[in-house]
């Protein structure tokens, strides 16, 4: 995010896309509903009517895979009504002209006819949101999870400078980080061409900074990313693999693929504190403490460093993962021992610009949001403030595509997955609660009325769900919140998992997989 | 402005209750349905002050200061009033404080410690004990509210979702769902909020096996999603048994069901407690040494025959900075290789 | 000692075999409840509530007071046992009065422990219920018999010192009480103020008044401190609200620690931060005085006053 959850509740307008907050992030959500109370507009886009489309003064239930029409279309409302910020971009962007060539072709009447919605709301929405002084763009993976994901992610970027919103207070650009730490992880370079920081791989003083730092020689060749490292193990090129804490025979897509990925490596360690569906491949498994077994920090959606901190002992001969990378470490020769976490952060502290003045004296009467460029400097609370980080706001417009598999007469309905209130990613932990069993205890694929009369399915019904990538049996739940000829399913679940019938075609440039559409078959079990 | 507490003079803000002010200036006043996230309601009336020149007592929690007011909080006539609520509170309070999940936590406990009520001096009418035990996670039970309606305040004004509301009038006055259905089948997403600020023993976690003298609390920060909301691990012998929102940034008291509920993973008998080795296709527990070893010669034997990228890791959204700070250090300052991702695209 | 084996709830363990089952199953982290046994006193069994089954044995036994035997397999949380135990703590529920509301005691009462555990509460009934016999004589000491539950734990610990042995058993049956000698109140009895008795008290008969309406157990936070007045040293827990320290509580005395009013009055003086008025007992009447005579520092207070202008004087000149 760059701003604060708590600033939400001052907004004059939010735009909700792509996010399921109630569900997803509830507690954002309750920030969002109470701004609502507070006389701030709110605009909802998503293919499902989720509970936020009821406090939404628009809601606009797109079709999954159009986003870019759609905000493509708001800027050419916006544009046409002279309700953008000519100052702001005067002074702080560039490329506009760019931008004013590309969404001049997307009329409201253009993107209705593409995103199954009306031109009026589009235009309410466009005006809501340009009017307003103040307005933040909340969105998550509906936004990503496309072969046009990083287009997307853009597109939301240019309505947010072309409004203004970026670099003040309840603005901004604001997506919202589905995992406890997947921020933290991203900045301490759990990514293949990123050191801690987003320091680059493939910058030499950078490489030269971090050998100096770590008194070894550093590779400057970009790694590979997951679904390339799937593609790697099956095709035999990556040898050893090591997982920990995640689950991919269930989160990723096609899961089928991962299965032969996972059989082919030939060796695999899985670090978990519970035995996974993934766990089940590996050849060495380590027993992990669970978070209230350890100290350490999680960075949360708004930059935000907070303390995790050790409540009991570690359960059996359990260990913070910490602990066991260490040794491990040790054992593979890198002699550095660490006695507590804290250590760890004065590291990171040492070689990370945006942690520098990170510690956990700093940290125990609360966090401390990132950039924290010192020993004395305060935290971030929102970021831009003054001045774009880059030296002016890039307009980087792009044209609507199609997603990669549309339904055609084969596989003629379209599947988009998501998550829901009670579980928790791939159920390793909420999967272990009786309560939440009892609340959501299996599969489901979410049907509209109409498609289940065609296909005589009601509600309960056992049905058969094909794409060209796997099949699947799960429960149909007839509803309303879903347009006719688009189906919903859940991914949480290993029994009758959606990720059997998801397309791993990857946006080019952040390689993410098209999980929001894929094309699918689906019928009653007789 | 200056306004007189208790006989001293203190310079205060404009447009502040006099709660506020007295809370500033250190002065403890009691109140059973006041919190500072939501509006005033005066429902308790434990809260009420003498103020200079006014007949009848005010209650704090909603009266703004004045200049010059002079107020006291712990007169004689304060305390007699504040005794006759908490009195007739407990006439209609089943005594249960033997066993009750609340004891020890209890508000209402705290006062009648505080105000020396030993008993109930009305032996009149006292509700039915009506316990609604529909939600897989927390019971409501009517018997010991006390109807400060500070669930259905945080229900509807902080959470948004406004599942629970009163009933009836007068003495038969409950907190229920819309057409009593119970809070299963109401639109209640169980993120225990309400059961968090519940004064008393009338909203309490279901099989609760512990007394809150009996337990510590460890603030820490929620394992799922990326929020971050800051909350207390509730601890009884070196087992985690309970979860309390903190009232700080981001969450401010709020947590959802996964937060406030969904935590038994932890200490689930299914956890994985010894290192293990598959050996012809069956685990089989093995020593840390034995997994490190093991795991050192596969490294070694590949990294000979096909270099370091051949080598891939997936490091967690689930672990903490330090420790994805550590796996990607194995990865490329260990093993030489960049070819280290984790799940940001999931 | 020769070591013995034996089973207890299916786990194994070798002790001494001049150990008793409720020491043994405390070895293995099994808490065998108990309201009359105090390790540093003489077991009398009078409870009943550590009953256990032994397999072999017809009756229920007591495990403060069996010995272990080799090969013997001990049941501590049997159905048997556990009816057993409901029936005698509703028992001692049903003339206890109902007050944790505000008892002193409540967080830190065994029988409210044990009621919890065992999931009981209490009833309405029409029998009798222990007589209101509060005395309140003692500004040190509140006794109540009505929630006395007759382990007979501060008789035991009164009895070990000599020059003490204050309470004892009086009457018979239903009607049994704790007396001070000759059923004199508090402050007419030879009592000393030790409270010896009100750390070993299981429940709310015996109270430390000055405790009293400050904090509740479970409140703040306690620091323990060792006396400074003899070489003992027995320990005292300073109790503070958070915001100052409010009282200071005897811990329970054990070998070589035998707890006195001075030392704790002592401890209070030093520690407290708006410590109460003390009390002297004079003629078997407790009179208010002040913290020099209370302390028996009067000649030495004014020495030290006596030097201290001396000193002055010679800083002056």
């Amino acid at each position: 995010m760059t701003n604060s959850i708590g600033e939400i509740v001052n907004t004059d307008a939010m735009f909700v896309i792509g996010s399921n907050t109630t569900e997803n992030h509830p507690v954002i959500a309750t920030k969002m509903k109470q701004a609502v109370r507070r006389g701030a507009k709110l605009i909802v886009a998503d293919p499902r009517r989720i509970e936020l489309a009821d406090y939404a003064d628009v809601y606009l239930q797109l079709k999954p895979g159009t986003n870019i029409a759609l905000l493509n279309s708001m800027m050419n409302v916006i544009l046409e009504k002279g309700l953008y910020d000519k100052k702001f971009i005067e002074e702080k962007c560039e490329n506009f002209e760019e931008l004013v060539k590309v969404v001049k072709e997307y009329t409201p009447e253009r993107a209705a006819e593409i995103c199954g919605v009306k031109a009026e709301d589009i235009i309410k929405a466009a005006t809501i949101y340009g009017e307003a002084e103040k307005a933040g763009i909340y969105y998550t993976m509906g936004i990503t999870q496309h072969t046009t994901g990083t287009n997307g992610v853009m597109s939301v970027s240019n309505l947010a400078l072309l409004c203004g919103n970026v670099g003040k207070e309840s603005a901004g650009v604001n997506p919202l980080r589905g995992q406890n730490n997947v921020q933290g992880a991203c900045d301490m370079g759990g990514l293949p061409g990123d050191l801690p920081g987003y320091q680059k791989v493939f910058k030499p003083e950078v490489i030269e900074k971090f050998e100096k730092a770590w008194n070894t020689k550093l590779s400057s060749k970009v790694g590979l990313t997951i679904p390339e490292i799937m593609d790697g193990a099956a095709d035999g090129s990556i040898k050893f693999l090591y997982i920990m804490g995640e689950n991919p025979m269930v989160s990723d897509p096609d899961i089928n693929h991962v299965k032969h990925a996972l059989e082919n490596v030939d060796f695999l360690v899985v670090q978990d504190i519970f035995m996974t569906e993934t766990a089940e491949f590996a050849d060495v498994i380590l027993p992990a403490a669970s978070f209230a077994e350890k100290d350490g920090t999680f960075s949360n959606t708004e930059r935000r460093v907070q303390r995790v901190r050790k409540a009991i002992d570690p359960v059996g001969e359990s260990k913070p993962d910490w602990k066991i990378i260490m040794e491990l470490m040790n054992y593979l020769g890198y002699s550095k021992k660490y006695l507590h976490p804290s250590d760890i952060m004065d590291e990171i502290a040492s070689v990370t610009p945006s942690y520098a003045g990170i510690s956990y004296d700093r940290l125990e009467d609360g966090g401390i949001q990132w950039p924290c460029l010192d020993k004395d400097h305060s935290g971030t609370k929102y970021l831009h403030k003054g001045n774009i980080a880059r030296g002016k706001g890039l307009f980087m417009p792009s044209d609507y595509a199609e997603s990669a598999e549309t339904p055609d007469r084969e596989y003629p309905y379209l599947l988009t997955t998501g998550r829901i209130l009670y579980h928790y990613h791939t159920r390793t932990m909420t999967g272990k609660v009786d309560g939440i069993n009892k609340l959501a205890p299996s599969s489901y694929v979410e049907i509209n009325e109409e498609t289940a009369n065609r296909l005589g399915i009601s509600d309960g019904d056992r049905v058969r769900i094909a794409s060209r990538r796997g099949e699947i049996e799960t429960t149909a739940k007839i509803t309303e919140i879903i347009d006719d000829g688009v189906l919903f399913m859940p991914f949480h679940f290993a029994d009758g998992a959606a990720n059997y019938l998801t397309n791993p075609a990857r946006d080019p440039i952040a390689k993410i997989s098209e999980l929001k559409v894929a094309a699918v078959k689906i019928e009653k079990v007789c | 402005m200056n306004i007189i507490i208790n006989g001293i003079q203190y310079e205060v803000e404009k447009g502040i209750t006099i709660l506020e002010a007295c809370r500033k200036a250190g002065i403890d006043i009691p109140t059973l349905c006041h919190d500072d996230r939501l509006e005033p309601s005066s429902s308790c009336r434990m809260c009420l002050v003498e103020i200079e020149g006014s007949k009848k007592l005010v209650t704090s929690c909603s009266t703004l200061v004045k200049e010059n007011m002079v107020v006291y909080t712990h007169s004689a006539r304060v305390m007699e009033a504040r005794k006759e609520v908490l009195d007739l509170l407990v006439s209609n309070h089943p005594m249960e404080c033997l066993t009750c999940a609340k004891s020890g936590k209890c508000k209402l406990q705290d006062y009648c410690y505080e105000y020396g009520i030993t008993e109930a001096s009305y032996k009149g009418a006292r509700r039915k004990p009506k316990i609604d035990t529909s939600n897989p996670f927390y019971d409501y039970d009517a018997s010991k509210c006390i109807l400060c309606g500070l669930c259905i305040r945080v229900c509807d004004e902080l959470q948004g979702t406004s599942a629970i509301g009163f009933e009836n009038r007068g003495f038969d006055v409950v907190v229920t769902t819309p057409f009593n259905e119970g809070l299963v089948n109401s639109k209640c997403v169980s993120c225990g909020n309400c059961v968090s600020v519940c004064p008393v023993g009338a909203l309490t976690p279901k099989k609760q096996t512990y007394r809150h003298w009996e337990t510590k609390k460890v603030r820490t920060t929620c394992s799922y999603c990326g929020v971050g909301c800051q909350m207390d691990l509730v601890v009884k012998e070196n087992r985690v048994v309970g979860v309390e929102p903190a009232n700080v940034v981001p969450n401010d008291g709020l947590l959802c069901v996964k937060g406030k509920f969904a935590y038994k993973f932890i200490n689930h008998p299914d956890r994985l407690k010894t290192p293990l080795i598959k050996r012809n296709g069956k685990f089989e527990e093995a020593s840390w040494d034995e997994a490190y070893r093991y795991i050192r010669r596969k490294v070694n034997e590949i990294k000979e025959e096909n270099g370091p990228d051949a080598f891939a890791g997936l490091t967690s959204a689930r672990c903490t900075n330090e420790e994805n700070y550590l796996f990607q250090k194995l990865f490329r300052a260990v093993i030489g290789t960049n070819n280290v991702d984790h799940c940001a695209r999931l | 000692m020769a070591n013995v084996r034996l089973t207890i709830d299916g786990q194994m363990v070798t002790v001494p075999s001049d150990t008793s089952i409720i020491e043994a199953a405390k070895m293995i982290d099994i808490e065998i409840p108990a309201l009359c046994y105090d390790p540093n006193l003489e077991v009398v069994s009078a409870c009943r509530l550590c009953i256990v089954e032994i397999e072999g044995s017809k009756k229920l036994q007591t495990a403060c007071s069996t010995r272990v035997k080799e090969g013997m397999v001990v049941h501590t949380h049997s159905e048997k046992v556990v009816e057993a135990r409901k029936d005698i703590l509703q028992l001692l529920l049903d003339s206890h009065p109902n007050d944790c509301l505000t008892c002193q005691k409540a967080g830190e009462c065994l029988l409210q422990k044990y009621a919890y555990e065992y999931g009981l509460k209490f009833r309405e009934h029409d029998g009798a219920m222990r007589p209101q016999l509060l005395d309140t004589s003692s500004p040190y000491i509140l006794k109540d018999n009505a929630k006395c539950i007759l382990c007979g734990k501060c008789v035991r610990t009164c009895y070990e010192v000599s020059e003490r042995q204050v309470l004892y058993f009086a009457d018979r049956g239903y009607g049994t009480k704790i007396v001070c000698d000759a059923d004199q109140t508090l402050e007419e009895s030879s009592c000393v103020s030790c409270n010896r008795c009100v750390t070993v008290c299981p429940v709310g008969a015996l109270i430390d008044k000055r405790v009293m309406g400050k904090i509740r157990a479970w409140e703040g936070s306690s620091k323990v401190v060792n006396c400074k007045v003899c070489q003992y040293g027995c320990e005292f827990e300073v109790k503070s609200n958070g915001k100052e320290n409010v009282a200071v509580v005897a811990k329970p005395p054990a070998n070589g620690r035998p707890l006195c009013l001075k030392g704790r009055l002592t401890t209070e003086l030093l520690y407290v931060d708006k410590p109460e008025d003390p009390y002297r007992k004079v003629d078997g009447k407790f009179e208010k005085t002040t913290w020099a005579k209370a302390l028996s520092l009067v000649d030495i207070m004014e020495k030290v006053e006596k030097l201290d202008s001396v000193n002055d004087e010679i800083g002056e000149k």
